[in-house]
């Protein structure tokens, strides 16, 4: 009897091991296979060209990916900067100076946010948004803008990833122990004073790792995006300018066209390149994180 | 007999919620002595601290009825700013919390945060009062580093020496000893002793021992009403209460 208890452990333990190689394995599994049908790509042009260029002519094999890298950072900074201050000062507010019932009636709403469909975002940024710009915010800058612009995908990306940080943050906020606050109170801080020597301080690295979340979530999103975005191959020079950003590009032009040489590996390379941009992303904020870990511990 | 009290609770009464915690409280508190609260886990000996420096204010759903003059003024009244309430007074809670910043800006927060930046008189209020608490000699040498890597019991102190930096008069202690090992406790004690002299010190504690060690008055708590008030050796020794004497009894005997 002994025996089979015993086995039965070692054998579900091998059991979870496998499984967890497993879907780490997809991940590398996906990476090896963007990289594979890239190669074709990677052999006709150096990797350099590809990034560097702007020239995007799929009928003449000329495919330069900077243009779509440049797009894919304008909307996510310009996502990024708006959400972040918002987000911020909402979650303080809900977690440190809002009474109980307001914040009991608000999270609710702002989690409800997050589970609206992305098309729907779309829909309104094409309806609310991009007029708007068109009209309301682009004349006091430029004499002319369609209004379907980098700005218009970083403001619907923004609202977005809104709740998700919000929602981070005020679980962060709320693990802050009450005693520490009251100690900075009980030394005769404000609340803003106590928010943000004692809270914030606290709180660095579980804002970094919310600030991590978005952006990758952001760098990702695509058919919001896209629909806003006016996706021309260009270099946008101002935030009124249309963008192009890499998901964009793989959700609208998969599947069509294929009959072009190197199309199909042009777009796997984009999807390699956003692999390796959320990647190395990720990796940057873990380094940050862990020393931020290191100093405050 | 009872000297001039520092802190007077007059018809205190305070519901959380649907609870009624502490009921028509009224105590002196004498000054520049140490006064113990006792009782059961529960009874309303921490609330009652708590609302001596208006830390309820923060929590939900708290209603405070009465009076609660500190030098003659109601904390209560709704003209009294609380920061300049709470700047009166140093609380050390049950276990230690030091904020996240090194030892140096620990001790230093309050005073920056009434507005003194000025370098010189920041390092001498820093030593001073680290010295104060007996933990200069262990951490002169680490200011810098985060005030989190010291052990517990010189975390406590580094909390007593922060409030104490604030130049209070009244030291709040909630079973500031609860979570430390015993050779700890007795520094925070012996510091208690020293501390008198200069202060007024209300301590929460559920030692009786403690409460003998360091007390000179003590109020014996129970279900959210003062049942007695007096001396420590009157209370501990000869109380009038059945309720005392049973709590009492049930821990030094």
């Amino acid at each position: 009897m002994k025996n089979i208890r015993l086995l039965k452990d070692r054998f579900l333990s091998k059991a979870f091991l496998t499984l967890t190689i497993l879907s780490i394995f997809t991940v590398v599994l996906i990476g090896l296979g963007l990289f594979y049908k890239s190669l074709p790509l990677l052999h006709s042009t150096s990797l350099w060209n590809l990034l560097s260029s702007s020239e995007w002519k799929p009928f003449k094999e000329t495919f330069g990916f900077y243009p779509f890298i440049v797009g894919t950072f304008w909307v996510t900074g310009i996502a990024i900067i708006i959400a972040l201050p918002l987000s911020m000062l909402t979650a303080i507010y809900l977690s440190e100076y809002a009474n109980i019932r307001v914040r009991k009636l608000v999270l609710p709403l702002i989690e409800l946010l997050s589970g609206i469909p992305p098309v729907l975002f779309g829909v309104w940024g094409v309806l609310v948004i991009v007029p708007l710009i068109q009209d309301r915010i682009a004349p006091y800058f430029i004499e002319f803008t369609t209004g379907y612009s980098v700005l218009a995908g970083g403001i619907v990306l923004a609202i977005m990833i809104f709740p998700l940080i919000i929602s981070i943050l005020i679980e962060v906020f709320d693990n802050v122990p009450q005693e520490l606050r009251d100690a900075s109170s009980a030394l005769g801080a404000t609340q803003w004073q106590t928010t943000k020597k004692v809270l914030l301080r606290k709180s660095v690295d579980g804002i970094i790792a919310s600030v991590v979340l978005a952006i990758s979530r952001a760098f990702g999103e695509t058919i919001a995006v896209l629909m806003v975005c006016g996706n021309l191959a260009q270099v946008p020079k101002s935030v009124f300018d249309s963008g192009y950003p890499l998901p964009a590009l793989i959700a609208n032009n998969y599947g069509e066209m294929m009959s072009i040489p190197m199309y199909d590996s042009a777009l796997m390379f984009a999807a390699l390149l956003l692999f390796v941009i959320i990647f190395l992303f990720n990796a940057i904020s873990r380094i940050i994180l862990f020393r931020i870990e290191k100093r405050t511990n | 007999m009872i000297i001039q009290p520092h802190i007077s609770i007059q018809n205190l009464n305070v519901h959380i919620g649907e609870n009624h915690i502490l009921k028509n409280i009224n105590l002196d508190i004498p000054d520049k002595k140490v006064t113990s609260l006792i009782g059961p886990s529960g009874c309303g000996k921490t609330t009652l601290l708590k609302t001596m420096n208006r830390l309820l204010d923060r929590q939900t759903d708290v209603r405070v009825e009465g009076k609660v003059l500190v030098d003659g003024e109601n904390i209560y009244d709704p003209k009294v700013e609380v920061t300049h309430i709470r700047k009166k007074m140093g609380l050390l809670s049950q276990r230690p919390f030091p904020l996240p910043m090194n030892i140096y800006d620990n001790i230093a927060y309050g005073q920056r945060i009434h507005g003194n930046n000025n370098k010189k008189d920041l390092d001498e209020i820093v030593e001073k009062h680290l010295r104060g608490v007996n933990l200069w000699d262990e951490v002169k040498d680490r200011l810098k580093s985060p005030a989190t890597r010291l052990s517990i019991g010189q975390q406590q102190r580094l909390c007593l020496a922060r409030g104490l930096a604030i130049e209070p008069e009244i030291i709040l202690g909630d079973e500031p000893t609860s979570a430390l090992d015993p050779i700890s406790t007795q520094h925070i004690e012996e510091l208690f002793l020293q501390l008198k002299e200069k202060y007024t010190i209300v301590l929460v504690t559920h030692i009786l021992r403690q409460a003998r060690r360091v007390s000179d008055y003590i109020g014996f708590v129970y279900m959210g009403e003062i049942i007695e008030f007096g001396p420590t050796e009157e209370i501990l020794l000869n109380p009038k209460e059945k309720l005392t004497r049973d709590y009492v009894k049930g821990f030094l005997s």
